[in-house]
């Protein structure tokens, strides 16, 4: 293995989180950065051509390779685990900008209580209101504290959207159960599919608060605090699983990328595949570095002052197992943090709605549309619910292709092919429609990562087991949405409605959301977290890990905002603080 | 190095639509009248024939409008099968394998390729026999995964940009009102509340005249 020169920092991963902290750390200081990345080159350029349905959102190509390394599953620890060998409940990307280049870009923010869901909940319901075998813990840090970073993510993105809370005063129109705001939306909310805009009627006539959902598709042409322009969304619909030809949708790549090329002192190394964080334990504990092979299989050490983890949920918690830092969790002793409170997310097609009139869904973007947030809070509507937290509805014009939206039918028809079908399915097509809901995941003691003993990645290390089961709290979540949202699908005239099924076993096969959290998470106290409301862990203090392993519990809401305002707060701290005196910022 | 197969249509079964040829050159069918020979990357014509008749079971052409025939499904299956997808080039295939529940998702061995092979043997003169039967015999492979991906394919085929070779002459966006990829619809999506928007579906070559590479085509 090949020493390199020391660099002050190394960054593992180009996604938001790691490129966000490059950008920061490259602009405010003249520390030497380098970002491994073991993912493709990626840049806003590449994405002119690439409005191709099958290449892209069917076959996948911006996902990461699962050839070289995926992540085995089972519902629970006395199960085998098997290999997800194709793509399915989530779409990890790869490359420069990671899976923020494929993204949606729908940019809510988690509600206050979420930060505070332990105390909270106890000091609402009782000590007993949480399932027993629940993990659900406090994040150290309150909404109040976390609010100016939010603000600064919406100023880079440029989120579009109408505020409901500007420092406590309800805004109507906005949704009035998010957490105050310091400000407006950089800009107005996007335009509106038709499907989305009879969703908004309904709802308010059942005496919901329906609002735009915040959007960093941009509704119109934007400069952000940074210098970096962009153009307003067209709604050419081709958004979500592609990257955007126009630069309309946030990307790493547009308004990261820019600013860091400029800057002499960072660098970006693609194809480094990182295997390993090097430290010393002793006398005083820190990481040394990273070790990586590169695109032609050469192994590297890679020495560095601070090092940081922003390689996604699953490789944030796979690095430090394989690195021996921390220990592996253990759901039947409760011992050992590193991939404890792995989260998904309850993220289901609560209706499906069949039409009488064409509904245009070509037209969209990857979060063009309302939602109401009515039920994500569970003091409300307390006593029609028999289970904790909620969640969010949403009917979003994301713009259907029709590979993916063909075939779609109401119960009623029994035919999967030949004629009835396919004359079914044309009539369909461009009438049917899907009430979604998103709703919390609470952490349990059994859902959790650790090493899998068989199965090895293309370098012959271990892979990521997950140990992953809903519970009857999020059954009955579900079932209950999908009561509200078939009764919201009645109310915008539905012929049809083919209610959801129900959550049964966590099934690999369905998309559900590419929003995991956990396996590194945050606390107020090293005894049950891995690293500090800073991102900075525990006992390595020159190691911090940026994203969304870092969640104790997942929130209704998408997590991008929270990962970035986590990123900015930690750059604050290591800028202000830890660069003048290397230590414990906690 | 495989023999060349090719697939000969006559200009009668195609219907006079477009048909994109292996090597992407255009040829409007009803105006020759010489069969047009396309040369195959995986399949041998006799597999190429039993599943362009099976797609055409599966997806026909009758009085709701062009089906798999007309899309050059068969064309576009075979493209597929040569390509990244069908050699499984980005699943995960390192052994064990192991029976699985079906929430694992699939869990064998066998690529896409190898599937089709052998569920083709179980139809063997399939292309030969009549409407009725061909019905009958896939109603016996319903349930295998031979006839899952095959069908799956078969709608992809209908509804791909042209580029992969399939939805040749844009029919099967033209049979659900898509338009294919369109630069922007910022001044019509709030316009054409509950009103059907049509307009003429262009290929991704044709909206950013250029010289789009599909993935099969990869090494
Ligand atoms: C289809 C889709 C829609 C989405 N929509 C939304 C949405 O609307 N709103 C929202 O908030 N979020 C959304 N998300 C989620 C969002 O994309 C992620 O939360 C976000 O991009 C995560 O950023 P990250 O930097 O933490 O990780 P990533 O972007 O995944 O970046 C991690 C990077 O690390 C690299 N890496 C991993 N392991 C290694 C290693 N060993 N060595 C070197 N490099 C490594 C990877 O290649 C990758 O580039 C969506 C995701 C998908 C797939
Ligand atoms: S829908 Fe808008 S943001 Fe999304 S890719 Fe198209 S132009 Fe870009």
């Amino acid at each position: 293995m090949k020493a390199l020169p020391a660099v002050d920092a190394v960054i593992v991963g180009a996604g938001w989180a790691g490129l966000l902290m490059a950008k920061e750390l490259g602009t405010r200081t003249s520390l030497s950065v380098v970002v491994l990345e073991r993912g493709p080159s990626r840049q806003s350029s590449d994405y002119s051509t690439d409005m191709d349905e099958l290449d892209f959102a069917i076959r996948l190509r911006m996902m990461q390779d699962l050839s070289q390394e995926t992540v085995t599953l089972r519902h629970d620890p006395t199960q085998r685990a098997l290999p997800l060998r194709q793509h399915g409940a989530f779409l990890p990307g790869a490359g420069v900008g990671g899976t923020g280049e494929h993204w949606n870009a729908q940019v809510p923010r988690f509600l206050p209580d979420c930060f505070e869901l332990l105390t909270k909940t106890a000091a609402k319901y009782g000590a007993n209101a949480l399932p027993e075998d629940h993990a659900v813990r406090d994040w150290g840090i309150t909404y109040d504290e976390l609010e100016p970073f939010y603000t600064r993510v919406d100023k880079l993105l440029g989120s579009s959207g109408q505020a409901g809370n500007i420092r406590g005063k309800l805004i109507n129109g906005g949704n009035i159960f998010e957490g105050w705001r310091s400000e407006e939306y950089p800009t107005p909310p996007t335009k509106v599919p038709y499907f989305s805009w009879l969703f908004r009627d309904a709802a308010k006539s059942l005496g919901y608060h329906p609002y735009p959902a915040p959007s960093a598709n941009i509704s119109r042409a934007y400069t952000n605090p940074d210098g970096i322009s962009r153009g307003g969304c067209t709604y050419c619909g081709f958004c979500g699983r592609f990257g955007c030809m126009v630069g309309a949708k946030a990307q790493p790549t547009n308004v990261l990328l820019p600013i860091i090329q400029k800057r002499k002192n960072v660098s970006l190394r693609i194809g480094a595949w990182v295997r390993r964080v090097l430290f010393d334990p002793t006398p005083k504990p820190s990481a040394r570095g990273v070790t990586y092979v590169d695109g032609a299989g050469e192994e590297f050490f890679q020495p560095a002052s601070l090092v940081f983890l922003a390689s996604w949920t699953f490789n944030n918690t796979r690095l430090l197992l394989l690195s021996g830092i921390g220990e592996s969790h253990d759901p039947a002793t409760g011992g050992g943090t590193v991939g404890s409170n792995l989260t998904h997310q309850v993220s289901v097609p609560s209706a499906t709605a069949f039409f009488d009139q064409p509904l245009n869904r070509f037209m969209g973007s990857g979060s063009a549309g309302f939602l109401f947030s009515d039920f994500d809070r569970d003091d409300l509507h307390r006593s029609s619910m028999n289970f904790v937290r909620g969640g969010y509805f949403a009917a979003r014009g994301y713009g259907f292709q029709p590979i993916g939206a063909f075939g779609v039918l109401p119960n009623s028809v029994k035919a999967t092919w030949g004629s009835e079908w396919k004359k079914a399915a044309v009539r369909y097509y461009d009438r049917t429609a899907t009430i979604g809901f998103v709703g919390e995941h609470l952490a349990y003691k059994a859902n959790f990562m650790d090493l899998d003993p068989v199965y090895k990645d293309k370098l012959g290390d271990p892979l990521l087991r997950l140990t992953l089961d809903w519970r009857d709290n999020e059954r009955k979540m579900a079932d209950f949405a999908t009561r509200r949202a078939v009764e919201v699908a009645h109310a915008m005239g539905a012929r049809e409605i083919n209610p959801f099924v129900g959550l049964r076993s966590y099934d690999s096969t369905r998309y559900n959301s590419t929003h995991i959290q956990g396996g590194t998470i945050m606390g107020d106290s090293p005894a049950h977290s891995v690293v500090s409301p800073y991102l900075q862990h525990w006992q390595l203090p020159n190691l911090f890990i940026l994203g969304g392993s870092t969640f104790p519990q997942n929130a209704s809401a998408n997590p991008t905002p929270t990962i970035l305002a986590f990123v900015y707060r930690a750059a604050d701290a290591i800028v202000d603080r830890y660069l003048k005196h290397p230590g414990p910022l906690a | 190095m495989r023999r060349r197969h090719f697939l000969t249509l006559s200009a009668a079964t195609l219907g006079g639509v477009l048909i994109y040829s292996l090597d992407r050159k255009a040829s409007l069918l009803a105006a020759q009248h010489k069969p047009v020979r396309i040369p195959l990357r995986s399949f041998t014509e006799t597999e190429a024939l039993i599943v362009a008749a099976a797609a055409s079971r599966i997806f026909p052409s009758d009085d709701s409008g062009p089906g798999a025939r007309e899309a050059g499904v068969a064309i576009f299956i075979d493209r597929q099968l040569a390509g990244a997808y069908g050699r499984d080039r980005f699943r995960y295939t390192q052994p064990p394998f192991e029976d699985a529940p079906r929430e694992l998702g699939y869990q064998g061995s066998a690529t896409p390729r190898q599937i089709y092979r052998e569920g083709l043997r179980g139809l063997q003169g399939f292309h030969l026999r009549d409407p009725a039967a061909q019905d009958e015999a896939l109603r016996k492979i319903e349930p295998t995964l031979f006839f899952s991906v095959l069908r799956q394919n078969t709608i992809e085929g209908m509804f791909c940009d042209p580029l992969h070779g399939g939805n040749a002459g844009m029919v099967g966006w033209q049979l659900v009102g898509f338009p294919g990829p369109r630069m922007s619809n910022f001044d019509e999506i709030e316009k054409y509340y509950g009103q059907a928007y049509r307009p003429k579906p262009v290929s991704l070559r044709q909206a950013t005249g250029a010289k789009v590479r599909p993935s099969e085509d990869e090494k």
